[in-house]
């Protein structure tokens, strides 16, 4: 019997010129079936449901079915519709029902609801094109075609402590002309693409990049009164479909192929050994607070995807305006659904949490002590080997890092080892909180048994300051955002050396030069993950600005040029990030054990100062130094040199005497943040001796690396 | 512009003159077109593209599922393609499945 002759794929019902039958409740969402398109979709309070069916970009619709009430299992409406031109079709949903704010019941069939498992989204199909508001129809859903050549690509499964991650925002990479990728691509995936050598020249082996599910950048647009410049929801934390790669991220958007254009990065990324991560945003949509538009889930089911007061208002755990209602069992499996989707059709290799604090509370707002969707992440079998990241808390005040529950699965956002780190490079005396995070936060994480990797270490990100801000600026500069300066973080832990922005001084630009190679240096040989903040390495400036959420331009727009006028910093990046590669003593799998466990007559790491053996723990030492054993390196399974990293944050000089190695061995210098460029630092494996091997002078704030071999 | 794919087959090479425009209404041509092939008796698919001037997702589509259904052993030529169905090919990833050349000659051996 061919396909053809199935009688279960025969319509049943007649809609006008409309063939119909019952359709499967599972999957949620569009799909092909023999014949036609599998429509189903969920509303536990709506009391009807009507199809609702364009012709791409059509004004009005070609159609609209309402789904018989035999069509409708359980609380899934579902339905085959025959016969459709499914490349040009946009489709959406009028659904009915009460409309009480007190009850939580939204319903209102005047409007056309995207579908929320909607694999496409039209509507925002080229960055920046103004909308049609007199649209009623915004955000339109699409049918996506799963044929992507993906020959053997699958996941690379790097394992976590070798990760090298560097956090970007796609149109920001390459939408400045100075990136030279063809005008076309630029601010694209494909312009990533064509920006991979670069990203292996630096060395990094996964990229994370922020939102690049649907997100309408012209949510709440306006025109800056200062400047007359409209800003943009330009990074895109506001998911319009969480299921829809972002179109106007696509050079190919315009025609409808954002989906394969992402799908050739990610299987490009891998030949290339680079590992894809994505920022997920759950826990709010684009729909915003009472007064904001109803796009897909407000009209659904509000009482079932958002946390409501009881009064019937959201709940603003998100600080946006709503909270997805993340324990609910619908929106729980709405998640994993996306999560798995992702990494199944996508092949993407983890997922970074935005506010993931929020992923464990229940419907009213209670943190819970085992949450069901924390936990279901987890266990999933799909998920099994993707990265979890969790940004371990949220704008309601509940705070994680060291405590968000991770089922020996979860990684962290560390904001303990940024703070720690800043502090420490400013000239704060914090050796005893630096020594913790150095090692991988034992502090946070040994307790509980979570490895060093669960620490994911970075020093910026994508809120808050760029390193070369951090060293430049003591307060945020956020005007050009139009709201007074009132926005972005307070507490930024930086240092300005001496003067607030841009100067001529030459030994204010040297000192900020120095410390950005400090704070690297301690990121690269800091026990975890290290994540870059894309431009870093560049000394990207975003002019004090710790919060351009809202500038499509310069001040976002990565300054290729900056790879001429900074190469000794890129150069002292692609280094570091070498060395840390090429030392597994520096990836360790568990945390120390401050104890020699494989008779080398070292311990795994012992600390130091400015006397060997003889830290200065007391509260006013900025001087900190340890030594690793390499015949430790992981758990004593590989053989490694000896590394000793001498930090002095103190404002004057200081000699380090060093600790003896074993009589075959000397130290080598690999670098001296405190030498000029090029002599700064060398490439791993041709270290120049040291002369003096009893002892080396730090000058004042550097870092030295040294290599015993 | 109207579209027209027309088939030829010799010495195991499998040769499609595509012209006009491939987009969602004349792609299930192409996928005919294609369809027709016998796997087993060609070699090579060359696809003539120096008159095809425009092609949709949907003509990618065909494209994809004319390297699925001939099989890995089937090398796919793309003969001369006009720049837009070119850029098409390179953003979606889908040239490196496929071998692009300026000239029929280059393949007709």
């Amino acid at each position: 019997m061919t396909i053809a002759d199935r009688i279960d794929i025969h319509p049943t019902h007649n809609y006008r010129d409309f063939k119909l039958r019952r359709g499967k409740p599972f999957p949620f969402g569009a799909s092909l079936v023999p014949g036609g398109v599998n429509f189903s979709i969920f509303s536990r309070h709506a009391t009807d449901c009507t199809l609702v069916l364009f012709e791409r970009h059509g004004e009005q619709p070609m159609m609209e079915i309402p789904f018989p009430e035999e069509f409708r299992i359980g609380n899934v409406y579902c339905m085959v519709v025959f016969g459709l031109d499914y490349e040009n079709l946009e489709y959406g949903y009028r659904m009915d029902g009460p409309n009480d704010f007190a009850k939580g019941q939204w319903f209102d069939r005047t409007k056309i609801l995207a579908d929320p498992y909607a694999k496409l989204m039209g509507g925002r199909d080229v960055w920046g094109t103004p909308p049609d508001w007199l649209n009623n129809y915004q955000h339109r859903s699409r049918i996506v075609f799963d044929d992507f050549d993906w020959e053997d690509d699958r996941p690379l499964e790097i394992e976590p402590e070798d990760q090298i991650i560097y956090e970007m925002h796609v149109r920001s990479f390459t939408r400045d002309p100075s990136s030279a990728v063809p005008e076309k691509h630029q601010g694209t995936f494909a312009g990533i693409r064509d920006k991979i050598p670069y990203l292996k020249e630096l060395g990094v082996n996964a990229i994370e990049l922020m939102p690049i599910f649907e997100f309408d950048e012209f949510e709440n647009s306006r025109v800056n009164p200062e400047t007359g410049e409209m800003l943009l929801n330009y990074w895109g934390y506001s998911t319009v479909g969480f299921f829809a790669p972002k179109a106007g991220y696509a050079a190919t958007g315009k025609l409808g192929m954002q989906a394969d254009e992402l799908k050739a990065l990610v299987k490009e990324l891998h030949k290339n050994g680079i590992e894809i991560i994505l920022d997920v945003v759950f826990n709010h949509t684009a729909e915003g607070n009472e007064q904001g538009p109803t796009i897909s889930f407000r009209g659904i089911d509000n009482k079932t995807y958002y946390m409501l007061t009881p009064e019937g208002y959201y709940f603003n755990f998100s600080g946006c305006g709503n909270t997805l209602n993340c324990n609910n069992p619908i929106v729980r499996d709405l998640v994993l659904d996306c999560l798995r989707y992702w990494a199944e059709e996508y092949h993407i290799d983890g997922f970074r949490f935005d506010l993931a604090s929020i992923l464990g509370r229940d419907p009213w707002g209670f943190p819970l002590a085992n949450p069901p969707l924390l936990e279901s992440l987890a266990f999933d079998p799909i998920l099994a080997k993707c990265k979890l990241i969790a940004e371990a808390w949220d704008a309601g005040g509940l705070y994680q890092v060291g405590s968000f529950p991770a089922y020996g699965r979860w990684a962290e956002w560390n904001g303990k080892y940024r703070d720690t780190l800043r502090k420490f490079i400013k000239g704060d005396a914090t050796v005893g909180e630096m020594a913790q995070r150095l090692q991988g936060s034992p502090d946070l994480y040994a307790w509980e048994g979570r490895a060093p990797a669960t620490s994911i270490n970075f020093i910026t990100a994508h809120d808050g300051f760029t390193l070369m801000d951090l060293v430049s600026y003591n307060d945020k500069h956020n005007q050009a955002n139009g709201e007074n300066n009132n926005d972005g973080d307070n507490s930024n832990e930086s240092w300005n050396c001496g003067w607030e922005g841009a100067t001529d001084d030459l030994a204010i630009q040297a000192l900020r030069r120095r410390q950005i190679k400090n704070a690297l240096a301690m990121l690269m040989v800091s026990q975890g993950v290290p994540m870059i903040l894309m431009g870093d390495e560049l000394g990207r400036t975003k002019q004090g600005n710790n919060n351009t959420y809202c500038h499509d331009n310069e001040l976002n727009w990565l300054d290729w040029q900056l790879l001429d006028t900074n190469a000794d910093l890129f150069r002292f990046f692609q280094q570091c990030i070498a060395f840390r590669k090429a030392h597994p003593v520096l990836r360790n799998r568990q945390h120390f054990q401050n104890q020699d466990y494989v008779g080398s007559g070292y311990a795994d790491i012992t600390w130091h100062g400015t006397q060997a053996w003889n830290a200065d723990w007391s509260k006013d030492s900025r001087c900190l130094a340890f030594l690793l054993c390499g015949k430790h390196a992981r758990q004593g399974t590989r053989e490694d040199n000896y590394i000793y990293v001498a930090m002095n944050l103190h404002w004057q000089a200081n000699w380090f005497e060093l600790p003896g190695l074993p009589a075959d061995m000397n130290w080598h210098v690999f670098a001296n943040t405190g030498a000029a460029s090029p002599e700064d630092i060398w490439q791993p494996g041709s270290e120049p001796k040291l002369e003096d091997q009893g002892g080396i002078l730090l000058g004042d704030r550097s870092v030295v690396i040294l290599v015993g071999r | 512009m109207s579209f027209n794919a027309i088939l030829e087959i010799n010495d195991n090479v499998a040769t499609i003159s595509l012209s006009g425009d491939l987009d969602a209404n004349s792609a299930p041509m192409f996928k005919q077109t294609v369809e027709s092939i016998p796997p087993e008796d060609v070699s090579k698919l060359v696809l003539l593209a120096e008159d095809l001037d425009y092609m949709s997702s949907a003509g990618l589509r065909v494209l994809i599922f004319s390297k699925q259904k001939m099989g890995s052993d089937v090398e796919i030529y793309i003969v001369s393609p006009q720049e837009m169905v070119l850029d098409t090919l390179e953003k979606t990833g889908f040239h490196h499945s496929v071998t692009i050349v300026d000239e029929y000659e280059a393949v007709a051996t």
